[in-house]
């Protein structure tokens, strides 16, 4: 009878000692509108890159540009949940190597200094992709 | 024949111009001994910006000065695979005031090092393990003359090493933050400009070396370096050295790196500080 108050007086208190969610690297990024402009600015230069361009001749690069703003969004700790395929199913057959990953940092990385982004901010957003490295390449 | 020789060029050319699948500055500048890496260590990345199955390449030249002495180190390495690395590097060590002070036989010190370095595990950015590479130098000293009278005791030898990095993503308050270590199991006196062994001690010491930059952007390192040395002649000591450095990597075909090195006491002369100053261009 007790139990279910209890459980949820835990609940709450649990609520309550979340820290609030860190968003800084989001606002470093220029909140939704920079996150928008940088990956904009990434997908034109990988359409202009030699080296992978190849890799996005069938994407649908509406729905790509959607799913990486969320993710970007979301690792930055803004408001938005990624609603896209895992890293391991979006790559499978794509066969990239460490090339490829490399060349798209590339892109990324110029996308945001012309965003006039700090690097701090870019050095902290790079970190949180180059973990998904693994389950990018080699699929 | 002629056609040959120019589909050769472009099979060259198509190659080498491939090879930018690493990023910028991950091929570090050239080391005095010619294997890739900072100023005056080596570094566990290979030569030039080949990833997996590309070549990477570079050539390079340095200068040391002193005030009492001149180094001068040109060479160049080629890798394949970001696996293997080879590098064949020629210094020339002018010993200006020394040579006149003294009335020496010659008044420059030459050797030839040829390098191997093998990546065994890891990457620089990526993995969980740091990049790790083993590296061998055969090193010939070419003018024994001097380096015989002041007591070394083998005119060659070869040496090995073990190296560590690192590419810590916004390890430095933001900024990405590079770390090297290393040990070198050696017997090279002054490098093996004066020889090998010593009439002091005539065995490999294990000695510890590395650096530490940082990236204020992809562009631009600033940094430190340290390297033990072993003491095994008598006439003289020899010195730790230490660097405190600027690396310029304005694209993938050219580095620059300007330096005040530490050099303390060289062949009886202390106190040698002086400028140090690489350029190298890679493929
Ligand atoms: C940190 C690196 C990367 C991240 C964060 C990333 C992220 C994403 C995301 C979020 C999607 C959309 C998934 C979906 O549609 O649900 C995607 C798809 C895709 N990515 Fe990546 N990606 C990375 C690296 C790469 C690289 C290096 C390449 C190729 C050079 C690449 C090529 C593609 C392609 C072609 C698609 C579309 C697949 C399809 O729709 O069939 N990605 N990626």
């Amino acid at each position: 009878m007790r139990l279910p108050i209890i459980a949820l007086l835990l609940a709450l208190s649990a609520c309550a000692q979340q820290p609030p969610r860190d968003d800084s690297l989001y606002r470093a990024l220029g909140d939704q509108a920079g996150i928008e402009a940088v990956v904009e600015g990434m997908l034109l230069k990988i359409a202009a890159d030699p080296r992978i361009v190849h890799h996005f001749e069938d994407v649908d690069i509406q729905r790509l540009r959607d799913k990486l703003v969320e993710q970007f969004c979301m690792e930055a700790g803004g408001p938005c949940t990624y609603s896209g395929d895992s890293m391991e199913e979006s790559h499978t057959g794509l066969n990239l190597t460490p090339s490829d990953f490399n060349a798209l940092v590339e892109n990324l990385q110029a996308a945001m200094t012309e965003q006039g982004i700090a690097i701090p901010a870019q050095n902290r957003l790079l970190a949180r992709l180059a973990p998904m490295r693994g389950q990018i390449i080699d699929r | 024949m002629m056609r040959m020789l120019s589909l050769l060029g472009l099979g060259l050319f198509s190659c080498l111009s491939l090879a930018d699948g690493r990023l910028l500055a991950t091929g570090g500048a050239s080391s005095l001994e010619g294997a890739a890496g900072g100023g005056i260590t080596p570094w566990a990345v290979l030569s030039g910006y080949g990833e997996r199955g590309e070549w990477g390449a570079d050539v390079f030249a340095t200068r040391v000065e002193t005030g009492d002495y001149r180094l001068d180190v040109a060479g160049v390495a080629a890798s394949f695979d970001n696996r293997i690395e080879l590098s064949y590097a020629r210094q020339r060590f002018d010993l200006g005031n020394l040579a006149r002070n003294l009335n020496l036989p010659e008044n420059s010190l030459s050797q030839d090092i040829f390098g191997l370095k093998l990546r065994l595990f890891g990457d620089l950015i990526y993995d969980r393990l740091p990049q790790v590479s083993l590296g061998l130098q055969h090193k010939r000293q070419r003018d024994f003359l001097i380096p015989s009278l002041v007591g070394a005791q083998r005119r060659k030898d070869t040496e090995g090493y073990l190296s560590a990095s690192r590419l810590i993503l916004g390890g430095a308050f933001g900024y990405n933050l590079l770390l090297n270590g290393g040990l070198r199991y050696s017997r090279a006196n002054e490098l093996g400009l004066l020889g090998f062994g010593g009439d002091r001690r005539d065995r490999h010491s294990v000695l510890k070396e590395g650096s530490i930059a940082v990236l204020f952007n992809p562009h631009w390192a600033l940094g430190v370096e340290y390297r033990e040395k072993p003491d095994n002649l008598s006439f003289a000591g020899e010195s730790d050295w230490a660097d405190l450095f600027v690396g310029y990597f304005p694209n993938k075909h050219l580095a620059v790196v300007l330096a005040y090195a530490r050099l303390g006491e060289i062949a009886s002369l202390e106190n040698q500080d002086g400028v140090y100053l690489s350029i190298q261009g890679s493929f």
